[in-house]
């Protein structure tokens, strides 16, 4: 790559050093000095050098900033950021309440469950009669009935259907496009599954309080907002982990014993914190469990918040990883647990690793890591920071990385209709999303702690590969309805008559010119497959490329599958 | 049609051309001729109540737990009571069309079956099945992937397949599983034959890659399948396949073993079993899931016929359900059921494990029938007795303290 690491290291930096007001008319703004312990030294003339190299800078390097930092360029958007200068547009990214996203925000106003909380949720979608299932499972009501008597629209399966829509709407449409990849990254780190028991009624809170507000921010919070969450405590049991001895007081289970749940004490280790080698023993896991005893939730189904019962809570002394927590903490306990967690080194180097493997490579640098494990210890894990790092890092513009992911389902479903420039409304989000499941994606469904693996190995199967390429042809003949791609504005103004005119066009409009050779020339090729041209009534020359079939079998090409 | 000597003198790839013939005709010659061992894994999901499928009649335990939802004990000539299989068990009524096969020694019941684990969570001990690690969630793959990964037809594309949207959990891993719909949706559709050709040639550059080995793979299945003709495979000997998506997924798994496409190892689900209200006994919810159940299976076993020699299903649910019906006629979240093996060298016609009994102090935590058999105990015995698998690393962690069932010849 001509894009030289320390190039875009200096103009990162900049980005990192400059405050967001100064940044937007930095034409007039003096060089800004870098920030005292920022992770490369460099200087402010080498900024400044920078910043005019990144003018010149190619299509294929701001394809590559687009492609890991967003689901996938729209028609013109690469020429435009390389227009505002990437450390601009970098720096806005990390700023998403500033930029204005009323188009994608009216697009989703028909999604009411989006801003309903768990407790409107619960009354508005009740739980289904279990003698309708039970007529229905046993043949005595038809399925057409039961529709009647109990419509999808009212079922509880509905808020996660528009959660899904909302999911898709946002990849495509948003402005904060760094934020959404956050918000996806954050949620699927800290995954709950939301088709089980309740959680299908606390998921919608739990992405827009748990973890939409902190995908930005400080890694602390994230866990935090997550250990408190009514849709973590369920998917993790936490609700029902109590003291040894405990007698459950009322309700159906009125009487018996519940004990200690070690489910959510052991995934807030593996998953969330330090990682599964990252140093605690079995002991730690059960003094963790006996310090989030009492986490639980208040009446599931009817109010479903967080609350602290006491009488639930064992009140003894706990050593978690060598550190003694007195007796008598109550709820503190699971507080100073999340402090001494995040505060951990193994945690540091876990987070970065996840980090490095999203936006780098499956195989995350050894190097990198240990640099964005050291900006979380610096920083008390901020993620802004962290990303910095991994941007400005010479790794993050290597010559192996450059395509080196493969989209995982949703994020090619996303990219592809960014890149015919579709603008889906909640409908057509909703086809999307189930398109996302047809790939193997199913949005909020990954059922283990683990979520969606972030390895191409993962996605890249038989099945899934002839859905893609069906999901492109369908994507490209109309098939997805309310989703709107607008195909002649790719090729406005070329003589469609002309194959070869057409597709270049498109691999420039959806490659962004960075088709490989070989691509390039298979698809040369194909241009005389009358199938594709379709010759005039007296065959003497092409007389309309078919564009939509073109379109998908770049979209369908081995490069699109790629980011 | 192009051929790969073309296409790579298209591309401009300074390659060495291949040998002319297909690999994907080579490799269906090949499959043909061997007609390996398959392993058919169907999952209950929800927890089947493993007391009403297979009954233990003889054990004065059963209906006195379930006042309105036990089967009546069978007596000779009455077709619309549980079926006797031995004097002390008994199938649901709507297992009659499996009767057949119990008769001629290909079907056996494995009772009292399940996990170590305690778990009462669905999603938690279909996850410890799947990967075949009770207790452990973090483990990278499934059981049934490991499986796949040690038998001989290491590069047939078609060697692991489940029927469904998503790969399941038990198929996970670095097998190159394929997970299908349906066998007339894996093919490129939507478009004209130029579409097909197209992608075809796009993954066929001579890249070597994940993606573009599994391309070149994709399609050389796509054509085997179509070459195969496997989708107009009708079910064979008057084979009846209930109407359904786990009669769908039966059908089309006996289409794949037939066009001799390599298949190994197998997949399928059915959903429905988690019969908490309004259960039902010889009628109702659960008598109307077990009639597609059984009458699948029946079927699978009728339409290949004689084929049904190389060929096993392992019936498996998370876990059983509580010995007494609770307050909605129904039944909650117990622990042993019922599994089921069919075909192969199974020794049939026996209900294999030791019975705990349903005496109130034999019960597993005082409510639901204790697990006798690991259900690793008997994925082993399958995976090893069935398909000659190498057993040692299947389930890590696990020794099996019990002897071995004996369940096949």
């Amino acid at each position: 790559m001509r894009w030289t690491a320390s190039v875009l290291a200096a103009v990162f930096l900049v980005g990192c050093s400059a405050p967001a007001s100064r940044v937007a008319d930095r034409g007039n703004a003096p060089a800004p000095a870098p920030v005292p312990g920022a992770a490369a030294p460099t200087s402010a003339s080498q900024a400044t050098t920078a910043r005019s190299e990144l003018r010149a800078a190619g299509d294929r390097e701001v394809l590559h900033a687009l492609s890991r930092l967003t689901y996938g360029p729209r028609p013109g958007e690469v020429e435009r950021v390389r227009a505002l200068g990437l450390d601009v547009w970098l720096e806005r990214q990390l700023h998403p309440e500033k930029i204005d996203d009323s188009a994608t925000e009216a697009a989703l106003a028909e999604l009411a469950t989006l801003r309903m909380t768990t407790t409107e949720l619960l009354h508005a979608y009740p739980r289904p009669d279990p003698q309708l299932r039970a007529k229905l499972a046993s043949g005595e009501m038809s399925r057409q009935e039961m529709q009647e008597r109990y419509p999808m629209e009212k079922r509880p399966a509905r808020i996660t259907a528009e959660l899904q829509a909302a999911k898709m709407v946002r990849a495509v449409t948003s402005e904060r496009q760094l934020q959404e990849v956050m918000v996806d990254f954050w949620f699927n780190h800290f995954n709950v599954f939301a088709n089980k028991g309740d959680v299908r009624w606390y998921v919608s809170a739990y992405e827009r309080e748990a973890i939409r507000p902190y995908a930005l921010g400080k890694f602390p919070e994230l866990v935090r907002a997550t250990a408190h969450h009514p849709a973590m405590l369920f998917y993790l049991d936490n609700w029902l982990s109590a003291r040894p001895d405990f007698t459950i007081p009322a309700g159906p289970n009125r009487g018996r014993k519940a004990g200690l749940n070690e489910n959510y004490a052991r995934e807030l280790m593996e998953l969330h914190t330090l990682g599964v080698d990252g140093g605690y023993s079995q002991k730690d896991v059960t003094e963790v469990a006996r310090a989030f005893t009492g986490w639980t939730i208040e009446r599931p189904q009817a109010e479903g918040r967080f609350v602290f019962r006491a009488s639930m809570h064992d009140t003894g002394e706990k050593t978690v990883l060598g550190r003694r927590i007195p007796a008598g903490g109550g709820r503190e306990d699971g507080e100073r647990v999340i402090e001494l967690l995040t505060r951990h080194p193994s945690t540091a180097r876990f987070i970065a690793t996840k980090l490095v493997r999203r936006f780098v490579s499956d195989v995350p640098p050894p190097a990198l890591v240990d640099r964005v494990a050291a900006t979380y210890s610096r920083t008390g894990g901020d993620i802004p920071t962290m990303l910095r790092t991994i941007f400005e890092s010479r790794e993050f513009l290597g010559e192996d990385i450059y395509r080196a992911k493969i989209k995982k389902p949703f994020e090619f479903v996303a990219s592809a209709t960014r890149a015919l420039g579709g603008r889906p409304d909640a409908q057509g989000g909703m086809a999307l999303a189930r398109a996302s499941a047809e790939i193997g994606e199913p949005l909020y469904e990954a059922q283990p702690p683990t979520g969606y693996g972030d390895r191409a190995e993962v996605w890249v199967n038989s099945g899934a590969l002839l859905a893609r390429m069906n999901f492109a042809l369908g994507l490209v003949s109309g098939r997805y309805q309310r989703v709107t791609v607008d195909l002649p504005a790719l090729v406005a103004g070329a003589d469609t008559s002309v194959p070869a005119v057409v597709l270049d066009r498109l691999l420039a409009a959806i490659l962004a010119n960075q088709a490989s050779p070989e691509t390039r020339s298979v698809l040369a090729k194909h241009l005389a497959d009358p199938q594709i041209t379709r010759q005039t009534a007296d065959d003497r020359g092409p007389a309309n490329t078919d564009v939509a079939k073109l379109a998908a079998l770049v979209i369908g090409s081995p490069e699109f599958q790629r980011r | 049609m192009p051929t790969r000597r073309t296409l790579l003198k298209a591309g401009g790839c300074a390659l060495v051309a291949y040998a002319a013939a297909p690999r994907f005709l080579t490799r269906t010659a090949r499959a043909a001729e061997a007609r390996g061992k398959v392993l058919v894994a169907v999952f209950q999901r929800g927890a089947v109540d493993g007391l009403s499928m297979v009954m233990p009649h003889g054990d004065a335990g059963y209906a006195g737990a379930r006042p309105s939802i036990a089967l009546r004990s069978p007596r000779p000539g009455e077709s619309d009571r549980a079926v006797d299989l031995d004097g002390f068990f008994a199938f649901h009524p709507s297992l009659a069309p499996l009767l057949p096969l119990w008769e001629n020694h290909s079907l056996a019941v494995v009772h009292a079956c399940g996990s170590p684990d305690t778990t009462r969570s669905h999603f938690d001990a279909q996850d410890y099945m799947e990967s075949g690690t009770p207790g452990v969630k973090s483990t990278p793959d499934g059981w049934l992937a490991r499986v796949a990964r040690t038998l001989p037809a290491k590069s047939a594309p078609f060697r692991a397949v489940a029927l469904g949207a998503v790969l399941p959990r038990t198929l996970q891993g670095d097998v190159g599983a394929i997970s299908m719909q349906s066998i007339d949706r894996f093919d490129v559709r939507g478009g004209d034959a130029s579409a097909g050709r197209g992608f075809e040639s796009l993954y066929d550059q001579g890249v070597h890659d994940l993606l573009h080995g599994t391309g070149r793979e994709t399609f050389e299945a796509v054509k085997m399948l179509r070459s195969a003709n496997a989708s107009r495979l009708a079910p064979a000997n008057g084979a009846d396949y209930p109407r359904g998506p786990f009669g769908d997924a039966m059908r089309q798994i006996a289409q794949l073993i037939k066009a001799n496409v390599g298949l190994e190892v197998a997949f399928a689900d059915m959903q429905g079993w988690d019969t908490h209200v309004g259960q039902g006994a010889e009628r109702g919810q659960l008598a109307f899931r077990l009639r597609d159940f059984g009458q699948a299976l029946a079927a699978f076993s009728r339409d290949l016929g004689d084929r049904m020699a190389d060929v096993c299903v392992l019936t498996m649910s998370e876990f059983g359900r509580t010995v007494a019906e609770n307050g909605n006629r129904g039944t909650d979240h117990g622990h042993g059921t019922a599994m089921l093996a069919l075909g192969g060298a199974v020794r049939g016609g026996r209900v294999y494990g030791r019975w705990p009994g349903l005496g109130r102090h034999q019960l597993f935590e005082g409510r639901d029938l204790a697990v006798t058999t690991d259900f690793r105990t008997l994925f082993t015995e399958v995976a090893a007795r069935h398909l000659g698998a190498p057993t040692a690393a299947l389930f890590p962690g696990f020794t099996s303290t019990q002897p071995s069932l004996g369940l096949f010849t």
